[in-house]
């Protein structure tokens, strides 16, 4: 494309149209570069892209990546009415630990209109047994003192069964993120938390007011009141303008939408509280906070290995009591197991990336991983889960209560993989 | 007690009555009323419930009128939203196979009364008086054998419902920072 610096000055002058048709025109005689293997032409683009004011705004990822989000436990969503109930992550394209906010998962009660909050106009109000009721503009929560964490978030339902066939029906009600903002501390020591008051209540503003019960060591301890996600303001399916995050609890104690904080000296028994109400306290200790936890992203169940040789076997492990201390792979269907690396850091109550060196003979066999946390908690088996609960292997769909039992992957000699929950 | 032996403690006070004293003075305080017009908790010992009363006759005619029997059923069975009546069950069942029914398992009338305030009629919630939630309440506690026909329910009475859950359900346990969830589990 020689153009004359004279014939360009000229082309500048004539303006964008022309200039569109240009750049048409080069895509248009531009050599399309043959990729197929043992052909000696080097690889180049198949076409150019013209810049847009929505790409120069927001960007846009390439067409070629098509990895979505998809509907999770067998209801639609959207449904007929325009709600949204579970969406799963694409966790089997993941790679290193943070969600993008746009494939975050998301898990309401029964099904939820996202509220559409202007920012200028929502409150956070905290109040009951403190010292000081204070309101807060979303302006002076910016204000205070800020914190920045990677947390994963993970949905009580998140439970494997033999029917799925990939990773994100398996596994894809959990994301993590990077959060920023208050430590809920920070506002209940501002209030004035009375020496009596055990817990809080967190309140949202979606069409029935979710709320839930949450001790105040856990409140004093560790909670985030999020404004930010990934380096901009929360998505609205996240909460946005501000959410609540209760790092390592069950997805539904991390309130959306958050408007009030009541300091009490009960437990509320809320509706949300009631929908994960048992009479079997060990299911109710285990479902509380989020127990040690991996899998194996690739390769996993509907993905195919090309040949044998060598692969990286990735994935992700977390747990809610804290840090990942180890994650352990086995290639033989759990007759040995070896350490896998961390890549990265492994951050509390945090998706943390696994790494093991594998070389493939290409016989059939079974990948698992296994997470240790810094408790010393040890993620199990699929069978030592069921037994635990006393439920018959040939009768389980799934795993009682919150299951974080360990995900088999079967490599079939044509390369094939495939869930090998039975 | 000499003043020496006194004086860690005089600085842990002072200490604490530092922490306690705001620290950013940011954040206004809301009036009373404000405060009164956004909590819409209610506690199992129903202490924030509102005056006011309601029937069983009442809620009966308001549960077709505000729409419920739309959702949940004329019976408050059998429509697209959950069932709000026990399961047909033996009269001596396990109160647990009732099923996952609101006004029955719940350990507390106080939850049925605050979750219908909160969040029904869905999609027009909120506008319910405290009267006709106390209506509705009774209705549904009626519908699920609870209460005989012609009862009425107060904020004196609601709490002091015995619901067959009362004592049967598992308190969470006591959490803290860096304990596993569960003492003794082996995994
Ligand atoms: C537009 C449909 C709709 C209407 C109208 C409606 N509900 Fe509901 N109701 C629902 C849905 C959906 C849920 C489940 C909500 C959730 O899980 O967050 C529900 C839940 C409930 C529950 C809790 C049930 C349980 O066991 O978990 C009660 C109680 C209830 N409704 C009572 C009422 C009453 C009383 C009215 C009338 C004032 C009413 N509803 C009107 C759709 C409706």
């Amino acid at each position: 494309m020689g153009v004359k610096k004279s014939d360009r000055r000229e082309f500048l002058k004539r303006g964008a149209a022309l200039a569109g048709s240009l750049v048409a025109a080069r895509t248009a005689v531009g050599q399309t570069p043959d990729h197929t293997e043992h052909t000696p032409v080097a690889p180049g683009p198949d076409a150019f892209l013209r810049g847009s004011d929505e790409i120069v705004a927001y960007g846009k990822r390439s067409r070629f990546v098509t990895s979505v989000r998809i509907p999770h436990g067998g209801r639609a969503s959207p449904d007929q009415f325009g709600l949204d109930f579970h969406i799963a992550t694409p966790l089997q394209d993941s790679v290193g630990v943070i969600t993008p906010s746009s494939l975050h998962y998301m898990g309401t009660t029964r099904g939820s209109f996202i509220p559409d909050i202007d920012p200028e106009k929502h409150r956070l109000m905290i109040h009951g047994m403190v010292d000081r009721p204070l309101v807060f503009t979303m302006a002076e929560l910016k204000r205070l003192p800020s914190v920045t964490r990677m947390h994963f978030i993970e949905c009580a339902g998140n439970r494997a069964s033999s029917r799925h066939t990939t990773v994100q029906e398996t596994h894809g009600m959990t994301s993590c993120a990077e959060w920023t903002g208050v430590l809920l501390s920070t506002l209940l020591k501002e209030a004035g938390v009375h020496a009596n008051a055990d817990w809080i209540v967190a309140e949202g503003v979606e069409e029935v007011k979710g709320a839930s019960s949450i001790p105040m060591a856990k409140a004093m301890d560790d909670c985030l009141l999020c404004y930010g996600m990934n380096g901009e303001p929360v998505r609205p399916q996240q909460g946005f303008p501000l959410r609540l995050l209760v790092p390592g609890f069950e997805g539904i104690f991390n309130v959306k939408w958050l408007r009030r904080i009541k300091v009490v000296d009960q437990y509320y028994m809320t509706y949300n509280d009631f929908g994960h109400l048992t009479r079997d306290p060990v299911n109710a200790a285990l479902g509380y906070q989020i127990g040690p936890k991996s899998v194996i992203t690739h390769p996993s169940g509907g993905q195919q290995l090309p040949g044998p040789g060598f692969y990286e076997v990735s994935g992700l492990a977390w747990s809610g009591g804290g840090r990942v201390a180890r994650v352990e792979v086995t290639t033989d269907g759990g007759r040995t197991w070896r350490d896998a690396d961390i890549r990265g850091t492994a951050h509390p109550m945090a998706h943390t990336r696994f790494s093991f060196e594998w070389n493939w003979d290409g016989k059939e066999c079974e990948l698992q991983s296994r997470c240790i946390d810094e408790l010393g908690q040890i993620q199990p088996s699929r069978a030592q889960a069921l037994e635990f609960w006393s439920t018959p292997e040939e009768k389980a769909t799934s795993v009682k209560g919150q299951d974080n039992s360990i995900q088999p992957w079967r490599i079939a000699s044509d390369g094939s993989v495939h869930n090998a929950i039975i | 007690m000499r003043l020496s032996s006194l004086l860690p403690l005089l600085l842990l006070f002072g200490a604490a009555a530092q922490a306690q004293s705001p620290t950013y003075g940011v954040g206004r305080t809301p009036t009373a009323s404000e405060i009164a017009a956004w909590d819409i908790s209610i506690s199992p010992t129903g202490e924030e419930l509102p005056p006011g009363s309601g029937t069983v006759d009442k809620g009966s005619e308001l549960f077709l009128s505000k729409g419920c029997a739309g959702c949940h059923g004329t019976t408050g069975t059998g429509g697209l939203a959950p069932r709000l009546v026990k399961l047909d069950v033996a009269a001596d069942a396990d109160p647990w196979d009732y099923g996952r029914v609101l006004p029955i398992r719940s350990p507390y009338a106080t939850t049925v009364w605050d979750f219908i305030n909160r969040g029904m009629p869905l999609g027009a919630e909120g506008t319910l008086t405290p009267d006709e939630v106390y209506s509705l309440t009774a209705y549904l506690f009626f519908l699920n054998g609870l209460l005989p026909d012609g009862s009425t329910l107060d904020r004196e009475s609601l709490p002091k419902m015995r619901m067959p859950n009362r004592d049967n359900w598992a308190q969470v346990p006591d959490w803290l920072p860096g304990k596993p969830r569960l003492e003794g589990y082996p995994y």
